[in-house]
């Protein structure tokens, strides 16, 4: 592979314009499919050269024993023709079998050394020497002396101190070994050149999808949010990213264009008591005709911006308690009491609706909670049971507000008579600012059903409307406090009696 | 009453100065958390109304470092902040009240006047309310009007014994609703002042003086009107 020159020029890479064509090269080093390949290159060809290895040394073995057991059995043959018939018989043999064709070396010298018989002309000196068996260079005829060959010889001291040599050349084995070498070369380049092949390619797919990706995910950010990443079908790895990323942009998609009904919904539903607040000053301004008609207006409009406020405090709770980050003032409190409490709050205003509210509370019944958003949570969905639930029929004009466990949980229940709430609009009224037609009339602004929805849930709680035939039952569940054995001191009494001057709510900390 | 106000928005600070001088009180104004430090370290404050963001020392750091002096000054914390747990930081740090912005004067007046009279009040809580002819005793838990005795449900015993416990100064709902009923949320509807008429009618049905007057706009307030 040829490297293009803007490899070596510093700042190649990550600072150059992300151009693809340019950058690709230079990232290939870098990428993972790379350095898989590099591993996987010197592991197959560690492996390659092993099993060469292996192989050439099991064949050298191989043919030094065959050498051998030739060498053993033509010695033993010649031994045998020597005890038949002397020296003589045996140098006529060697004689013979010299002029022969083959590998097979041979040679008899008198104890001088002196040759009597034999194919070998130049010998390593010393060679004779020693009985037994060696691996020697010789030659074989006069012209050859300068490139002597090798071979395997066993010398054998005849009786009379005559000496037998006799041998094999080894070029046959020479020749397996280069043959061998030969095939390791070639095979670690043909592993070479496939692997580099192999890891150039996939790098440059995966990289191209890769990039592919990023392109899109550049051009989403850019602010296309319609763009979704390309699939390929494949079902691979990157597909499922892909898959996942795409189902990632569903959701945020979702979620802003929820964001942007909420703001919508905000900018109508302040909007309006915004105008009403700008009307009133404006008219009294241009029609009021004494003091006390312009002090009227003056009462009107700070009971309006009185409104607005509650509207933003109540959006800005709901708000909060969507991101989830109030954990610091949970504690363990004692919903009953906070249950008897609001209950007992309510209960002049309910006879003023002409409404009775009965409770039905298992007493000491303990929660991880705030004790004012819960508390906030109830007192809303009350005022609502009293806004709502007044019975149209001849059903008992009774609000049940009933606390007790169920299973593992603690069961909140506020219960009415009234007209109830259709089931269809009984997930949307749980929404921010969704009032149901036939509330319209009443004051409200269409968010205590949400604020007690989003405590409901920031208590890793559950909140469901039902049919209380006839009226609606809100039922809130939530997760009971662990037990613990030590009972906490003062909480048994109600706490508004520690309430002094002193602001109280610090034990509910 | 001499107070001093902590606050940065020179505005806001302008309109509570002119204000509480009109409610016939003596209001100084510091402009940054340090300067306020230095004003209500020389000492002489009633109340001290600190904003809970102030540049330079922020209003809590401001409150620690005067408890840190044993410097008890009531102090009420006012705060843009609406975190559910924020008042509760503020009444660690040292804040005797909180008041999340925005607030009607009417609220804040009725707050620091309360906060002046507490620090003011003897140590000890008498343990008899007296204003007029009407008499609480907060021992036997007996209410008397005169001669009558006057039956009342714990709660309203409660709610006439923290009226009588500041007689003569402006109780809103909201203080009402925070002492009798320790609930520190928005009821959504006038529930307090359900409360007070059921307890009125008891108090001041057949009586020629009524003890239990509303302050229009602001509140409640337990007075003897004869005198």
């Amino acid at each position: 592979m040829t490297r293009p020159a803007d490899i070596v020029s510093p700042g190649s890479g990550a600072s150059q314009a992300p151009k693809r064509k340019q950058r690709f090269l230079p990232n290939l080093f870098r990428t993972t499919a790379f350095k898989l390949t590099a591993i996987y290159l010197v592991i197959f060809a560690l492996f390659a050269g092993f099993v060469l290895g292996y192989v050439a040394w099991n064949a050298k073995r191989l043919l030094d024993d065959q050498i051998r057991s030739t060498i053993d059995a033509e010695i033993q043959g010649l031994a045998e023709q020597q005890r038949l018939g002397g020296i003589r018989r045996l140098v006529n043999i060697i004689e013979r079998r010299s002029r022969g064709p083959g590998a097979s070396l041979y040679l008899v010298t008198t104890p001088v050394g002196e040759r009597l018989a034999g194919n070998v002309e130049a010998l390593q000196p010393g060679a004779l020497d020693r009985p037994g068996e060696s691996e020697i260079e010789y030659s074989r005829s006069s012209d050859a002396l300068d490139t002597p060959s090798r071979a395997i010889v066993r010398v054998f001291m005849l009786p009379g101190g005559f000496r037998l040599l006799v041998g094999r050349d080894l070029e046959e084995r020479d020749r397996l070994g280069v043959v061998i070498r030969r095939a390791a070369g070639w095979s670690l380049l043909l592993v070479f050149v496939l692997g580099c092949f192999a890891s150039w390619f996939v790098a440059r797919r995966v990289l191209k999808r890769i990039d592919d990706m990023t392109d899109t995910a550049q051009t989403i950010m850019a602010g296309d949010l319609k763009g979704r990443l390309a699939i390929s079908g494949t079902g691979d790895e990157l597909d499922r990213l892909a898959l996942n990323l795409n189902a990632m942009l569903d959701r945020i998609g979702e979620l802003m264009a929820g964001m942007q009904e909420v703001s919508d919904n905000i900018a109508h539903d302040l909007k309006t008591p915004l105008t009403r607040l700008r009307n009133r000053a404006e008219e009294a301004l241009r029609t009021a005709q004494s003091p006390d008609e312009l002090r009227g207006a003056l009462d009107a409009s700070i009971d309006e911006a009185d409104n607005l406020i509650r509207v933003f405090n109540a959006l800005l709770m709901i708000a909060r308690l969507e991101t989830g980050r109030i954990n610091d003032s949970m504690a363990e409190l004692d919903l009953s009491e906070v249950v008897s409490g609001l209950a007992e709050l309510y209960e002049p205003l309910a006879e003023e609706a002409g409404l009775e509210i009965v409770t039905e509370v298992t007493p000491n019944l303990r929660v991880s909670g705030n004790r004012e958003l819960i508390g906030q949570a109830l007192a809303n969905l009350i005022d609502n049971a009293l806004k709502y639930g007044k019975p149209t029929g001849d059903a008992v004009p009774v609000v049940r507000v009933a606390a007790g466990v169920v299973g593992e949980q603690i069961e909140l229940t506020v219960a009415d008579h009234g007209p109830g709430i259709p089931e269809a609009d009984r997930g949307r009224v749980l929404e921010r600012f969704v009032r149901l037609d036939q509330s319209r009339s009443k004051p409200g602004f269409g968010l205590g059903l949400s604020l007690a929805a989003g405590v409901v849930r920031l208590h890793g709680g559950l909140i469901r409307l039902e049919d209380n035939a006839p009226g609606l039952r809100v039922v809130m569940l939530l997760p009971e406090a662990p037990r613990k054995p030590v009972e906490t001191a003062g909480e048994g009494a109600l706490p508004a009696s520690t309430a002094q001057a002193n602001p109280a709510g610090l034990q509910s900390v | 009453m001499r107070l001093l106000i902590v606050e940065d928005d020179a505005e806001a600070a302008a309109y509570l100065v002119k204000a509480f001088r009109e409610a016939g009180h003596v209001a100084d104004h510091a402009a940054d958390g340090l300067q306020g430090y230095a004003m209500a370290e020389g000492g002489g404050y009633d109340v001290l109304v600190v904003d809970r963001m102030l540049p330079r020392l922020d209003g809590l750091s401001l409150i620690r470092s005067l408890r840190e002096q044993n410097d008890a000054t009531p102090a009420l914390i006012l705060s843009a902040l609406a975190q559910v747990d924020d008042r509760v930081k503020g009444l660690r740090a040292g804040g005797d009240d909180y008041l999340p912005k925005p607030y009607a004067f009417s609220e804040l007046l009725a707050r620091v006047e309360v906060l002046s009279r507490r620090r003011a009040a003897p140590a000890s809580e008498p343990t008899t309310y007296r204003v007029g002819d009407l008499v609480l005793d907060r021992l036997a838990h007996r209410v008397t009007r005169g001669d009558s005795e006057i039956p009342l449900q714990p709660r309203e015993f409660r709610l006439l014994e923290y009226l009588m416990k500041h007689a003569g100064q402006v109780v809103t709902r909201t203080m009402l609703l925070e002492n009798v009923w320790d609930y520190h949320f928005d009821p959504q509807t006038n529930v307090i002042d359900v409360h007070v008429s059921r307890l009125r009618s008891k108090v001041d049905k057949g009586f020629e003086h009524p003890m239990i007057h509303t302050i229009r706009g602001a509140g409640y307030m337990v007075r003897d009107t004869t005198r």
